[in-house]
């Protein structure tokens, strides 16, 4: 499949939905440790809008999907267990971008993945994980945490704090090679490099900035102030470019982008990046386009 | 009135996740799934019954799951074979759904 036609596949999908008796009511939450939510059919109030332009698309944060657990609010970039959107599949191998706020003492119990690399970042409070490695670790914000599923883990991630919300970013992205030996690696960073920079968080390579990862892609974050601008280099220009704001006012290649908006930029080896708001604050992850 | 439910064959290598997928789905009203650890088993179920999904799950080595998609396609060419990631965990019913948007058949009535 040539690039482009995988890309506006992944970002379109099929464009068609076979509305059967075995599938027009399937559409629940799939979180064994989730109390299952209302069946949703579509989220599609008002889900369906996906801007898409030559080279890039347009995720506006209220066009997310919504899931409220009680104890877990979450909003899906990308269709996520009761969400389910063919537009918004992936982009790349991006496959899953949360944005979770969980109530204090609660958070996902055990739990199984497998051929996924799975990424968090902290936002507020700290997270308690655990998992079939024996591994045993708390992530607060500046830390960020990487996990490859390979042949299959366990884990499980608490809000630590009993009196406290703790919010973080749940990413997942298809996996270079699938059935490698799972591996866990979580680094503390210093948030102060970020400061009118784009700090790398994550990349491929073991000895390289930030988390590594079984893919190509690698991430920066970055917090800006107002009227400060940057450029982006891609470290391959045939990836794409997901830069999600986390706070204030940016604009990225002419795209005026607020607080949670997503917007996916691909064709391009550079670009361009300007604060509007004081510390404002993006995430960028460059993605190889095809699995 | 009978209904007719999706009938799912997973095959993983690793038995508590693939125990997590078949609770999962077989949690849905319209699904039903059956679960082989072996390519044996996966097909020996394939030749009783009939499946309308086949969902490969972790631990499947390439040459493994290139015979195992070469047996269950001659057998059945409508067959719909979907890669699963994830565990279990957030993406299996999208998986699923999005295996069904792209076929216009219905569904195989499970006996």
């Amino acid at each position: 499949m040539e690039r482009k036609d995988f890309i506006r596949k992944g970002l379109m999908g099929t464009g068609m939905f076979v509305a059967s008796a075995s599938v027009g009511n399937i559409i629940k939450n799939d979180i064994d440790e989730l109390k299952e939510l209302e069946v949703i059919g579509f989220n599609h109030l008002p889900n369906t809008e996906s801007k898409v332009k030559a080279n890039t698309v347009l995720h506006k944060a209220d066009t997310r999907g919504h899931a409220n657990h009680g104890w877990l609010d979450s909003h899906h970039s990308f269709s996520f267990a009761n969400y389910y959107n063919p537009d918004r599949m992936h982009f790349g191998v991006l496959r899953v971008l949360n944005d979770d706020r969980v109530d204090g003492g609660k958070g996902f119990g055990r739990h199984p993945h497998d051929n996924m690399e799975i990424i968090s970042i902290p936002l507020e409070g700290d997270l308690e994980h655990k998992d079939s490695m024996d591994n045993v670790a708390v992530i607060k914000h500046g830390d960020i945490q990487a996990m490859s599923a390979g042949t299959g883990i366990f884990h499980s991630e608490y809000n630590k704090n009993e009196d406290q919300d703790a919010r973080f970013l749940q990413i997942w992205l298809f996996p270079k090679s699938k059935n490698i030996t799972p591996r866990y690696d979580q680094l503390t960073l210093n948030v102060e490099d970020r400061h009118n920079n784009l700090q790398q968080v994550l990349s491929p390579n073991a000895d390289d900035a930030g988390v590594s990862i079984n893919q190509d892609a690698w991430f920066h974050m970055g917090k800006f102030d107002k009227d400060f601008t940057t450029e982006y280099k891609l470290k391959n220009p045939a990836n794409g470019v997901y830069a999600f704001v986390l706070k204030g006012d940016i604009t990225i290649e002419d795209n005026d982008l607020n607080q949670r908006d997503g917007l996916g930029i691909w064709d391009a080896s550079s670009i361009s990046i300007k604060a509007n708001s004081q510390d404002a604050e993006v995430l960028l992850m460059e993605v190889p386009m095809s699995v | 009135m009978e209904t007719v439910k999706v009938n799912i064959l997973a095959i993983g290598r690793h038995e508590e996740i693939l125990e997590t997928v078949l609770r999962i789905i077989n949690k849905s009203e319209n699904w039903i799934a059956q679960g082989a650890l072996t390519d044996e088993k996966a097909i020996a179920l394939f030749e009783e019954q009939k499946f309308d999904i086949v969902l490969l799950s972790g631990g499947i080595k390439e040459e493994c799951e290139a015979e195992l998609r070469a047996t269950f396609t001659q057998k059945d060419p409508e067959i719909i074979i979907i890669q699963h990631y994830g565990g279990g965990s957030g993406l299996l019913s999208n998986e699923i759904i999005y295996a069904l948007s792209k076929r216009t058949i219905s569904p195989n009535l499970n006996s």
